[in-house]
């Protein structure tokens, strides 16, 4: 139903979307009823109230009814998640470093780049560290993130599915130029990754990263 | 009781609250009574200081974030200023809210008695609270500076900040036990002090919400000090608990840090679901639609709010079966929420309904904080978390409760319930044209923040790409007509104590609970005979609405 950048655009999508249909069918009938309850039993047209206490049947009804639709949103979101953390033992390994405020990238050749090149259609999986404090790991175009940590080593994966740049962000707070610590991913077509990773001379990754910016 | 004031008679009649000093004379009278009503005053003239601070920081932020780059501040301003106005909003406002004003003015009064269980104790709890708030201020004012953390202050950075941390952590833990002690009060009174009748089942619904929420307080609260504490070991000792520099874990600060900070939001919240299923009855003139359903489901949600704390955490790293069940639990706390609102709007079927203010600040909460209860559920469904955390999509939605639902509670409380305590009256045009701006501006405030959340705007930043400039725009703009609505409530407010009509009519809106049967202003020790309550609160057996007075229940 969903293209998007990567592949769990749309399960995540697609989960968002339920939800989203869901939540506004009740905000609308709660919204409507209340709106009509109020004109049809305002004061002046109704001026004596009629009291009900109650209705067991009623009660069990919207009780029952909404845990059902919580469960087919719970498992939609599950199995979304699912995706996310099984990881393919063939993804291409890179591991990302933050620390106060900028992102470094490091390939199985041990290049390192600020900006994060991968290759479209091929599973990459990052794994993440932090030198300092907490930060996260954030490309809302591909539906990734992930906090970045002292302490233990996360990872996270996905398949770019297009070429192109896309945002990364940093999504947890971490002092002052939180809002700073950017970066991008750069989509290339798979020769022209290698391509890239072969050419490491320092000079080759400053020109495409500063042409990425 | 502290003192045998009933003995004091004034023209004939008994001395209001307002008109019995006590032994202080002047502000003594005030800051040193035991009395639950003068209590519940003295935190109500506190909160709305800091809750005038608190949106005063709000406005700032907004102000910096009208359009990328800076605009009025720096980064390390705008960070400080986003913590202040979280911890004041927090710790100072929402938390204390209803339970200390309103509960103390009414919990006592609702369930005939005439104090709580320990009046001492209770003024204790306001003085550790105002101690709290100044070491707050205190914490922005000394060298050093505000903190910088955000109101959660995760380790490590909040371990590493040159900022005041360390005092405002202090400050968070001495408000924790004037939480503490209000709950425990709350949890005694409720159980030792009904007056003779008034069975469980024929408490008023807004002493049902207190009294689970008085538990949530009384168990959950612990735990935040307890860690706050630790992370006071950590700086001053060295020893490493949380930060990983020391071998220290900073998940384990955000587990115990949450496991508090869950619960809390509830302690937010369940009061201000207590003022609504009071104010939904009284204004439909009938008996509310599922008594037992609302009740019990206030005790369900502090049951369930309890375990599902680390739904905050799904991006840390957790194990799937961790995942899963936090999820899982999140989805279902969701439905005794989703009973309360049915319910709520059933009440109004067949009724009554006038639309004076209270009842317009009632339905706006339905309405706000049903938006806010849905967009929980899209935090709940993992995949989609994993997209909208720590995005402004996160603030949007906890707004929309804790300000659409618990704010616009207040607010309703304070229409509802600011008359009877006073014995003046506001102008009911002014309330109405208030509540409507507010609800207009609270919306371009904070709608907007879904959106660009859900497109990926990280939360807590100064800056921004210029694709979301256009919702930061109307999302600023939205903060002015807020404003304009807050300025035009509180002015009404205020302005009604001192030359608002006088009232004296026991029981203004018809309510038949037992505070409509007190004077106006309640007497000293609220009931000259302690009531025999004979039936439940919401009966409107007449369905008369002109002379509900329920002097016969005596």
């Amino acid at each position: 139903m969903f293209e998007g950048a990567s592949n769990f655009v749309h399960s995540v999508d697609t989960a968002f979307l339920i939800v989203l249909v869901i939540s506004v069918a009740f905000l609308v009938l709660i919204t409507f009823l209340m709106i009509f309850f109020v004109i049809k039993y305002s004061r002046k047209k109704n001026p004596k109230a009629e009291n009900i206490h109650g209705n067991v049947p009623l009660e069990i009804a919207w009780t029952v009814i909404p845990t059902i639709l919580v469960l087919v949103m719970f498992w939609f979101g599950w199995t979304g998640y699912k995706e996310m953390s099984e990881i393919p033992e063939d993804a291409y390994v890179i591991d990302v470093t933050g620390q106060m405020w900028q992102w470094k990238f490091k390939y199985e050749n041990n290049f390192e780049s600020d900006s994060l090149f991968v290759p479209v259609n091929k599973p990459i999986k990052l794994r993440l560290h932090s030198l300092d404090v907490n930060h996260a790991f954030f490309v809302p175009a591909f539906r990734v993130k992930k906090d970045v940590l002292p302490n233990r080593n996360n990872v996270t994966w996905f398949t770019a599915t297009e070429t192109g740049e896309f945002e990364i962000l940093c999504a947890e707070y971490c002092g002052m130029n939180h809002s700073y610590m950017l970066s991008k991913v750069i989509v290339l077509p798979e020769y022209e990754f290698n391509e890239w990773l072969k050419k490491d001379s320092s000079s080759s990754i400053s020109t495409l990263s500063s042409a990425s910016e | 009781m502290s003192n045998d004031a009933l003995a004091i008679k004034k023209n004939g009649s008994e001395p209001t609250y307002l008109e019995y000093d006590g032994k202080g004379r002047g502000i003594k009278s005030w800051i040193f009574s035991t009395d639950h009503k003068r209590i519940g005053i003295l935190y109500l003239v506190s909160l709305i200081t800091f809750f005038i601070v608190g949106v005063t920081f709000g406005f700032l932020m907004r102000l910096e974030l009208i359009a990328p780059g800076r605009t009025i501040m720096d980064a390390q301003t705008y960070n400080s200023i986003f913590t202040l106005h979280g911890v004041i909003m927090i710790f100072l406002f929402v938390i204390p809210g209803l339970p200390a004003v309103f509960g103390n003015f009414f919990l006592p009064i609702m369930i005939g008695a005439k104090d709580v269980a320990f009046p001492r104790i209770n003024l204790l709890s306001w003085w550790l609270f105002a101690f709290g708030g100044f070491l707050a201020v205190l914490s922005i004012l000394l060298p050093g500076g505000p903190a910088d953390t955000g109101w959660t202050f995760y380790v490590p950075y909040s371990v590493r900040t040159g900022t005041n941390v360390m005092l405002a952590l202090f400050a968070a833990f001495v408000l924790g036990f004037s939480s503490i002690l209000t709950g425990l009060n709350f949890v005694t009174t409720v159980h030792r002090l009904r007056a003779p009748g008034m069975s469980w089942f024929k408490l008023p619904l807004f002493i049902w919400s207190l009294y689970a929420t008085a538990w949530v307080q009384v168990l959950a609260t612990p735990i935040i000090g307890i860690t706050l504490l630790l992370v006071a070991v950590e700086r001053w000792l060295g020893v490493g608990l949380f930060d990983p520099a020391l071998g220290g874990d900073p998940v384990l600060y955000q587990h115990l840090f949450w496991i508090y900070s869950h619960p809390a939001v509830y302690i937010m919240i369940l009061p201000a679901m207590g003022v609504i299923s009071e104010i939904i009855p009284v204004f439909s003139r009938r008996t509310i639609f599922g008594y037992k359903f609302i009740a019990f489901s206030s005790i369900a949600i502090a049951l369930f709010g309890s375990l599902v704390w680390a739904h905050h955490m799904f991006t840390v790293g957790m194990s799937d079966t961790g995942q899963f069940i936090f999820s899982l639990l999140t989805f279902l706390v969701a439905i005794p929420s989703a009973i309360k609102v049915f319910n709520w709007t059933a009440t109004l079927y067949k009724g009554s309904i006038e639309l004076a203010p209270p009842m317009l600040f009632a339905l706006g909460f339905v309405f706000l904080f049903s938006i806010g209860g849905f967009t929980g559920l899209f935090q709940g469904t993992l995949s989609v978390n994993i997209q909208i955390h720590d995005t402004s999509f996160i603030v949007a939605h906890f707004h929309y409760v804790m300000f659409g639902g618990t704010g616009f509670g207040i607010f309703a409380a304070l229409h509802y319930w600011l008359p009877k305590m006073f014995g003046r009256m506001y102008n009911l045009k002014a309330a109405k044209t208030a509540f409507w701006i507010l609800l207009v501006g609270f919306n371009t405030l904070f709608f907007p923040m879904f959106i660009m959340g859900w497109l990926g705007m990280p939360r807590r930043y100064y800056d921004y790409l210029p694709e979301y400039h256009i919702y930061h725009l109307i999302s600023t703009i939205g903060s002015w007509i807020l404003i304009i609505g807050l300025t035009i409530m509180f002015t009404n407010l205020i302005r009604s104590l001192r030359r608002g009509k006088v009232i004296q009519e026991k029981n203004i809106w018809g309510g038949e609970t037992l505070e409509w049967s007190v004077d106006t202003p309640p007497i000293l020790e609220n009931f000259v005979d302690i009531p025999t309550v004979t039936e439940s609160p919401y009966e409107y057996k007449m369905n008369e609405y002109s002379e509900t007075e329920k002097e016969e229940v005596k």
